[in-house]
C-alpha cells in the first residue's frame, strides 16, 4: 500500500501535509482513489469557509460512486484546487500529488489528533 | 460466502477488484473501468458472465409452456437458434426477471437468466409448469459457464483464437445462436456492440478465456459492463425494474405482446394497470456531479426518479435512465436533484450509444 511516511492521515481516508507557511493541504489517499476507481468529478470547498473537524467539505465522484471528503481539523478554507476539479483523473494518477483543498488550522496542536502512516496503513488494511 | 465461477482464480491472478454481485464473487475491474469500457467500444473486451444461469426447458409442450410463462411470444421463434428477450411476470404484472430465450427445437428451449434471481426464477417456472400442465422438464445447467466477447473486433477475436468456431458462427444473424458440440455461440450481448456470448462446460471456461485474451481481447469487469449497457439503453434487473415494476413503466412495452389474445401469466394484471410513467434517458447539461439511481427528477409539474445513472465514458458526460411523468417528451429539459443542487438534464430517447457512436 502506498502510504508516505511524511504525511498525516484521517480515518476517513484523507492525507494532510503541513506546508512551510503553516497551512495544511488535504487530499484523498491512494487507497481511497483505488477503492473509488476512475474519477470523473471533484467539487472543492470555497475559500473563507469555516470548517469543523470531520465536516464534509467536498465531493469526489468516480464512475462508480460519489464520496464526500472531510476537514481533518478545525479551521478556515484558503483554496480549493481548481486544476484537479478540471481534471479529476489526476487523483487516480497521483493521489498524493493532488491536494483537493488548502486550509488554515485554528490550532496547530490539533494535528496531533491525526493518524501517522503506520496507524493509517493498519486501518486501511482492515 | 459468495459463489465462485470457474474463472475466479484467473480474475484474482490478474489483480481484479472483486465484489459480491448477486451472490457471486465477481470482478468489477482489472485496473481501470474506463479503459475497459473504451476497449469494448473500440476493439474487443471479454467478460466472465458465468454467474448468469442457463435453464433448459424441454418436453413436447415446451413452446406452449413458454407461451404461457413469458410476456413476449416465443411463437415468433421459428428458426432454430433464434433468440428473444422477454420478461417473466408475477401476478401483479411486476417483473420476476428479464431473460433471453433461445429456440433449438419445438421440444427444447434454453433460457439465460440473471444471477441474483436464478433460484426465484426456477421456483417460479416450476409453479407455472404445475399451473399450465404441459409437464415440461426445467433443468438448471449449473455445470455451464458463460464468456462474452464484445466489441467491433470481437467476432474476429473469437475466430482467431478458435478457428473451429468460425464456420458455425460466421453466418449468425444478430440475436441468434449456434450449437457446436457442447458449446453454444450466440451473437448477443449487453454492451451495444457486436460480439458473441459463448456458453461452455465449466471445465472449458479457462481455456476459452485465455485463448480470447491471447488473441487480443481485454479482460473487462462488471463496472464496464454497467456503463456499456447503460449507454446502450439496456435495463438492469433490480435497478431499472423489479417485482413491483410493470414492464410498461420500465420501457419494455416492446417486449410485452398485448396485440394477440394469448393468455400469458401476468397479462390480466397488466391490463388492469395502465402505464404510469414514461421510461426515458437523461443527458446531464450542467456541470456539478453525476446522475445516479434514486435521484429525484422535476419534469414540468410532475416528478420522476432516476433508476440508473453514471458518467458515460464514450460521451464524456453523465447519462441516466429515468421513470418520468407520463407525457414527458424527448427534448424536454428537466431538473435533477444532485445532493444540494438542481442540475438541468435533457430528456432523450435511449440508446445513447450504439456500435461506438453517439446517437444523441
Amino acid at each position: 500500500m502506498n502510504v508516505p511516511q511524511d504525511l498525516k492521515y484521517t480515518a476517513s481516508h484523507e492525507w494532510v501535509r503541513r506546508e512551510a507557511d503553516g497551512s495544511l493541504v488535504v487530499g484523498i489517499t491512494d487507497h481511497a482513489q483505488e477503492q473509488l476507481g476512475d474519477m470523473v468529478f471533484v467539487e472543492t470547498p470555497k475559500p473563507g469557509r469555516k470548517v469543523a473537524p470531520g465536516e464534509a467539505v467536498g465531493v469526489v465522484e468516480s464512475v462508480k460512486a460519489a464520496s464526500d471528503f472531510y476537514a481533518p481539523v478545525a479551521g478556515e478554507v484558503l483554496a480549493g484546487n481548481e486544476e484537479v476539479a478540471g481534471s479529476p483523473e489526476k487523483v487516480n494518477a497521483d493521489a498524493y500529488g493532488c491536494w483537493l483543498f488548502r486550509m488554515k488550522p485554528d490550532n496547530v496542536a490539533d494535528l496531533d489528533t491525526l493518524l501517522d502512516a503506520a496507524a493509517y496503513e493498519k486501518l486501511a488494511d482492515d | 460466502m459468495p459463489k465462485a465461477t470457474p474463472l475466479n482464480a484467473i480474475h484474482r491472478e490478474a489483480g481484479a477488484r472483486m465484489v459480491d454481485f448477486g451472490g457471486w464473487d465477481m470482478p468489477v475491474h482489472y485496473g481501470s473501468q474506463v479503459e475497459e469500457h473504451h476497449a469494448v467500444r473500440r476493439d474487443a473486451g471479454v467478460f466472465d458472465v458465468s454467474h448468469m444461469r442457463v435453464v433448459d426447458v424441454e418436453g413436447a409442450g415446451a413452446r406452449e409452456f413458454l407461451r404461457f410463462a413469458l410476456a413476449n411470444d416465443v411463437a415468433r421463434l421459428t428458426t432454430p437458434g433464434k433468440a428473444l428477450y422477454s420478461c417473466l411476470l408475477n401476478d401483479t404484472g411486476g417483473v420476476v426477471d428479464d431473460l433471453i430465450v433461445y429456440f433449438f427445437r419445438d421440444d427444447l428451449f434454453r433460457l439465460v437468466v440473471n444471477a441474483g434471481t436464478a433460484e426465484t426464477d426456477i421456483q417460479w417456472l416450476h409453479s407455472l409448469n404445475a399451473l399450465a400442465g404441459h409437464g415440461v422438464s426445467i433443468t438448471p445447467r449449473e455445470e455451464l459457464a458463460l464468456v462474452a466477447v464484445q466489441g467491433p473486433n470481437a467476432r474476429e477475436t473469437l475466430w482467431k483464437a478458435f478457428s473451429e468456431t468460425r464456420p458455425g458462427s460466421e453466418g449468425l444473424a444478430p440475436f441468434s445462436a449456434a450449437r457446436m458440440g457442447d458449446i453454444m455461440v450466440a451473437r448477443t450481448g449487453y454492451t451495444g456492440e457486436d460480439g458473441f456470448e459463448v456458453v461452455c462446460p465449466a471445465e472449458d471456461a479457462v481455456s476459452i478465456w485465455n485463448g480470447l485474451v491471447a488473441a487480443g481481447a481485454r479482460p473487462c469487469g462488471l463496472g464496464a459492463r454497467d456503463t456499456l449497457r447503460l449507454e446502450a439503453g439496456m435495463n438492469l434487473y433490480g435497478q431499472d425494474m423489479d417485482t413491483a415494476t410493470s414492464p410498461l413503466d420500465a420501457g419494455l412495452a416492446w417486449t410485452v405482446d398485448l396485440k394477440t389474445p394469448r393468455p400469458f401469466f401476468g397479462r390480466k394484471a397488466l391490463e388492469n394497470r395502465p402505464q404510469a410513467h414514461d421510461f426515458l434517458g437523461l443527458a446531464l447539461l450542467d456541470k456539478g456531479g453525476v446522475l445516479r439511481a434514486h435521484q429525484k427528477v422535476k419534469a414540468g409539474d410532475g416528478e420522476g426518479e432516476i433508476t440508473s445513472g453514471t458518467f458515460s465514458p464514450t460521451l464524456g458526460f453523465s447519462i441516466a435512465l429515468a421513470r418520468l411523468p407520463r407525457g414527458t417528451a424527448p427534448g424536454a429539459v428537466v431538473q435533477v436533484a444532485v445532493r444540494d443542487k438542481e442540475l438541468a438534464a435533457r430528456v432523450v430517447k435511449p440508446p445513447f450509444v450504439r456500435n461506438g457512436r453517439s446517437l444523441l
